[in-house]
């Protein structure tokens, strides 16, 4: 990459250190950060969104409603998760291409699961045999993100419906009595105060889903973990920079990652947390309005 | 092979006793059954023995955190910052690189050599791995009880002029206990949920002797059917939670046994998580 790096068996020292810090593996290695850090990002919302849904279907006044939003929220109880983790990422990708298969394979195909084999014709594939190797990590790494958001949705849907039951039964009933409909109600008053009472659950979550982020190496994205066993394994002479077995070090460097990602966290958090109680009817709440008064 | 002869070709296959070859075609329900439920073996072995350790240092700790002395409480506040920070699963990555670097021959000290080759074995070191590691969880939880130990209970403690030990033994860690329960009840759940990862990060199973989920990867990886291994597993360990939920409301019970009926302290479940 750089100039100076262009023999990198006749450098010594910090340069040797410059350079091999900067070889195209190790950009690869922080661009594996990146892929964590999207993961989280994009799931975050995506659970949000599904734990919201799961627990206002929990509380619909349809039975069908309910049934399905209690089973969501049920179903990863009892289980350990990472059972669900390898169990979705398998079964999507065979519902995908099952799916695919109906829509462009030739008629007469066969019935996918064949004995041992899992086959679809190959039209079918996602993705396909001949896309580049950016599409599979893509179609991977999107596997695993719907993964993450089904499991953590089940959750968050967990946490939210405990909120939405803590808010004061007289704030619902006041309200109805002003005349206002069952989704006024859910709209103007349930959801703008049940966060107070969902912060706590929720930022143990977050907390949960940065210690979750290293299972991407199981579902096989080529994230932070993978990388670290790559580079920090011993390099013989053949290699470009050799070096004994470092991988110790490259673990530490990611504990230390995500010692900082929860402290960081726990800061932010912790801001939310008092600026949601502002004049809410809780403890905390209390306390603030007495400190003010 | 009839079903009984499978459970006893395969019963304790997870610790190597009976057939050394695992199915490798025409798999049953009662093979995966029976061989799943073999690697059980495993995920109790882990979690009951890192639970019953971890609870002993978990008190320490606890009692560490609370300590007006700096000196005793930063290292418990760090302790339990580090593993409380950081995914189980690095942890297990962390101790399994720094046991491999451990001398091959052993360490000599004072003429004796002691032997290093068994802690990178995953019945050694993922169990201190995990033994740390719930340890840490428990000691937040008893540290948070010790902290809302009720004013009155320690000041009638002290009018009737027990003090020092005898407070402690008698009031403070009976009712740190007690207030602490139903929480630790959920982290012995998790430790179990947990003790699936051993096998799937960095120990490797030696003879193919592995924990419940080494098995039903091992058949869904053969199968490609993901519908029958994982949903048995999922039976096993709702079967270990009913259990642990079980033994651990016994515990309560007897904790909770002077309490007045309308204030004992109830065991919720919540989902499990992963740490």
């Amino acid at each position: 990459m750089f100039a100076v790096c262009a023999d990198p068996k006749t450098i010594e020292g910090l340069t040797w250190a410059f350079c091999y810090l900067t070889s195209g593996k190790h950009l690869d290695f922080y661009g594996s950060f990146l892929t964590v850090i999207l993961l989280l990002v994009i799931t975050a919302p995506c659970a949000l969104a599904l734990g919201f849904g799961g627990a206002t279907a929990a509380r619909s006044q349809v039975l069908a409603l309910r049934i399905i939003g209690k089973t969501y929220i049920a179903m990863v109880r009892g289980i350990p998760d990472i059972i669900f983790f390898l169990f979705f990422v398998i079964a999507l990708d065979q519902g995908i291409e099952y799916l695919k298969s109906l829509a462009v394979c030739p008629a007469g195909s066969l019935w996918p699961w064949q004995g041992l084999e899992f086959r679809v014709c190959q039209e079918a594939k996602v993705p396909l045999g001949a896309s580049s190797a950016f599409w599979h990590n893509a179609y991977g790494f999107a596997l695993a993100v719907v993964t993450f958001a089904i499991v953590f949705g089940a959750f968050t849907a967990n946490v939210m419906f405990g909120a939405m039951q803590a808010v004061p039964k007289a704030q619902l009933e006041t309200a109805e009595a002003y005349g206002m409909s069952h989704a006024q109600v859910f709209r103007r008053i349930l959801v703008p105060q049940m966060w107070v009472f969902a912060l706590p659950g929720l930022s143990n979550l977050w907390m949960i889903l940065i210690k979750a982020t290293p299972l991407l190496f199981l579902l096989g994205v080529e994230d932070i973990v993978y990388y670290a066993r790559e580079l920090g394994g011993s390099k013989t002479q053949s290699y470009a920079y050799p070096h004994g077995d470092w991988r110790l070090i490259y673990f530490i460097g990611l504990l230390i990652f995500y010692l900082t990602m929860t402290k960081i966290s726990e800061k932010v958090l912790g801001r939310l947390s008092a600026n949601l109680s502002k004049g809410q009817a809780t403890a905390a709440g209390e306390a603030m309005r007495r400190a003010g008064a | 092979m009839t079903c009984f002869e499978t459970i006893q070709a395969y019963g304790l296959r997870s610790i190597g006793i009976g057939e050394n070859l695992l199915p490798k075609s025409d798999f049953t329900l009662c093979q995966q059954f029976t061989l799943i439920g073999s690697g059980m073996i495993w995920n109790i072995y882990f979690g009951a023995l890192a639970l019953i350790a971890g609870f002993v240092l978990a008190n320490a700790l606890a009692l560490a955190k609370a300590s007006h002395s700096p000196w005793t409480r930063k290292p418990a506040e760090w302790f339990v910052f580090v593993f409380r920070g950081s995914p189980l699963f690095i942890q297990f990555f962390l101790a399994y690189e720094t046991l491999v670097l451990l001398p091959r021959a052993g360490i000599e000290v004072f003429g004796l050599t002691i032997a290093t080759s068994w802690t990178t074995k995953a019945w050694a070191g993922a169990l201190f791995v995990m033994f740390l590691n719930t340890a840490a969880y428990s000691a937040e939880i008893f540290f948070g009880a010790l902290r809302s130990i009720p004013k009155g209970d320690l000041e009638a403690a002290e009018a009737y002029g027990i003090t020092g030990w005898q407070k402690f033994r008698r009031i403070q860690w009976p009712t740190m206990l007690r207030l602490g329960w139903p929480a630790y009840t959920n982290e012995a759940i998790f430790l179990f949920h947990a003790t699936t990862l051993v096998f799937f990060s960095s120990f490797p199973a030696f003879g193919q002797k592995g924990d419940a989920l080494y098995y039903a990867n091992y058949f869904a990886d053969k199968t490609f059917n993901p519908f029958v291994p994982y949903p048995i597993i999922a039976f096993y360990f709702i079967l270990l939670t009913l259990l642990v939920t079980f033994v651990f409301g016994r515990i309560n019970r007897h904790l909770n046994r002077y309490v007045p009926q309308n204030q004992r302290s109830r065991i919720r479940l919540r989902a499990g998580l992963i740490r």
